[in-house]
C-alpha cells in the first residue's frame, strides 16, 4: 500500500504538516499529490509545515523547491514554515539554496504571507473577556469578531473552529471540506 | 583507504554495521547516526550536520553504488569524542573523484551536493574509489 502524507484544504489553501520520517519515495509522492490537489481544488496557496523534520538534506530540499516551482506554475504560492534553526544552519553549509521557497517562522505568519482568507485571532492565550473560549455562538454581532476592534467584547476564535464552516458575517471565508486545521498553533 | 584517518583514532564503542539496500535503510541510517551523535555528546547543530551528511552519503551508496553498507562508531582522539561513519559499496566506482567533489556536478539527476556538501558538514572526510570495484567514504564529526 502506498503511503501518502495528508493534505488538508482550508479555504483556498492547502496545508501539509510532515509528521513522519521522509523517505525519498514518500517525498516524491507528496510532490505529485500536491500538484494534483492544487489543480483539483484551485488552491492559491500551499503551506508546508516542516517543524518536525530534524534534517533537510539535498533531496528533501529539492522536493521543497520543486513544490514551490510547481505551485507557481499552477498559480499558487508556497510557504514553508517551522524550519528548525539547526536545519537552517546546515542547509546554508550544505550549499543548498532554495530560491523559490518562501519561509515563515510559524503557521500564522505563513498564512499571513499567503494572504489567507482564514482569520486567526487571539490575545496571549486568553480567550474572550470572560476568560473562556468564545466560539461562533457567543452572541456577538455578526462581523464583530475582529481582534482590536473598537468597542464590544473581543472574541477569540481558534483556527479549528474556523475550519468547520463559514461564520455568520464572514462571507469571505470559504467552507473547508476537510478536517480542522492542524492544531499546533492553536492557543491553549 | 587512507590509513591515517581510519586507524589513528581509537574506537570508543563497538562499531555498528547497517545495510543500505532500500530507501527505508537510508531513513534507518539517519536515525542510527543521530543516536550515536547524541551518545558522543555532539551539539544539536553538529548532530544535525552529521546526520544530514550521513543521509547524503547513504543515499549515494544506494542510488549510485547500487547498495552497500554503513558502519558507524563512537571514536576518541585524546579528550575528544566523535562519530565516525564509513559508507561502502561495490558499485561502478567514481571515474574522477575531484570532479565528483565539485558543487553541482552530478552523474545522475541529483543536485550534485551530496559529496561536496557532506565534506563541508563534517570534520574529517576521506573518499576512495576504484572503477569497477566500488567506493568507500569515511567521515568523522568531532565534539567541540
Amino acid at each position: 500500500m502506498m503511503e501518502h502524507i495528508p493534505i488538508l484544504k482550508i479555504g483556498n489553501l492547502l496545508l501539509v504538516s510532515i509528521q513522519v520520517d521522509l523517505h525519498d519515495k514518500l517525498a516524491l509522492t507528496l510532490q505529485d499529490d500536491l500538484s494534483e490537489q492544487i489543480v483539483a481544488t484551485g488552491a492559491r496557496g500551499v503551506l508546508i509545515d516542516i517543524s518536525t523534520l530534524e534534517i533537510v538534506d539535498s533531496f528533501i530540499g529539492r522536493m521543497l523547491s520543486t513544490i514551490a516551482s510547481l505551485s507557481r506554475i499552477l498559480d499558487a504560492e508556497t510557504v514553508v514554515v517551522g524550519m528548525r534553526p539547526a536545519v537552517a544552519v546546515t542547509l546554508v553549509e550544505l550549499g543548498l539554496s532554495m530560491p523559490s521557497v518562501r519561509t515563515a517562522l510559524t503557521v500564522e505568519q505563513g498564512l499571513a504571507l499567503l494572504g489567507a482568507e482564514v482569520k486567526v485571532a487571539w490575545e496571549n492565550g486568553v480567550a474572550g473577556e470572560n476568560g473562556e473560549e468564545t466560539g461562533l455562538d457567543d452572541g456577538s454581532a455578526p462581523g464583530r469578531d475582529v481582534v482590536g476592534g473598537a468597542g464590544g467584547p473581543k472574541t477569540t476564535r481558534s483556527s479549528s473552529s474556523r475550519a468547520v464552516g463559514p461564520c455568520p458575517g464572514d462571507a469571505d471565508v470559504l467552507p473547508s471540506g476537510g478536517a480542522p486545521a492542524a492544531g499546533r498553533e492553536v492557543p491553549g | 583507504m587512507n590509513a591515517g584517518i581510519v586507524d589513528s583514532v581509537r574506537t570508543g564503542k563497538g562499531a555498528q554495521r547497517h545495510p543500505i539496500a532500500t530507501e527505508a535503510d537510508v531513513v534507518h541510517a539517519r536515525q542510527a547516526v543521530r543516536t550515536l551523535a547524541v551518545t558522543a555528546k555532539l551539539s544539536l547543530i553538529d548532530q544535525t550536520k552529521m546526520v544530514t551528511a550521513a543521509s547524503e552519503l547513504a543515499r549515494n551508496t544506494l542510488v549510485y553504488g547500487g547498495g552497500g553498507s554503513m558502519t558507524i562508531e563512537v571514536v576518541e582522539n585524546g579528550p575528544r569524542r566523535g562519530v565516525r561513519a564509513v559508507f561502502t559499496d561495490a558499485g561502478p566506482g567514481i571515474a574522477d573523484v575531484d570532479i565528483a567533489m565539485t558543487d553541482g556536478w552530478t552523474s545522475g539527476s541529483g543536485l550534485g551536493l551530496g559529496l561536496s556538501g557532506s565534506r563541508r558538514l563534517v570534520d574529517d572526510f576521506v573518499i576512495e574509489s576504484t572503477l569497477g570495484v566500488g567506493t568507500t567514504v569515511c567521515v568523522v564529526k568531532w565534539s567541540r
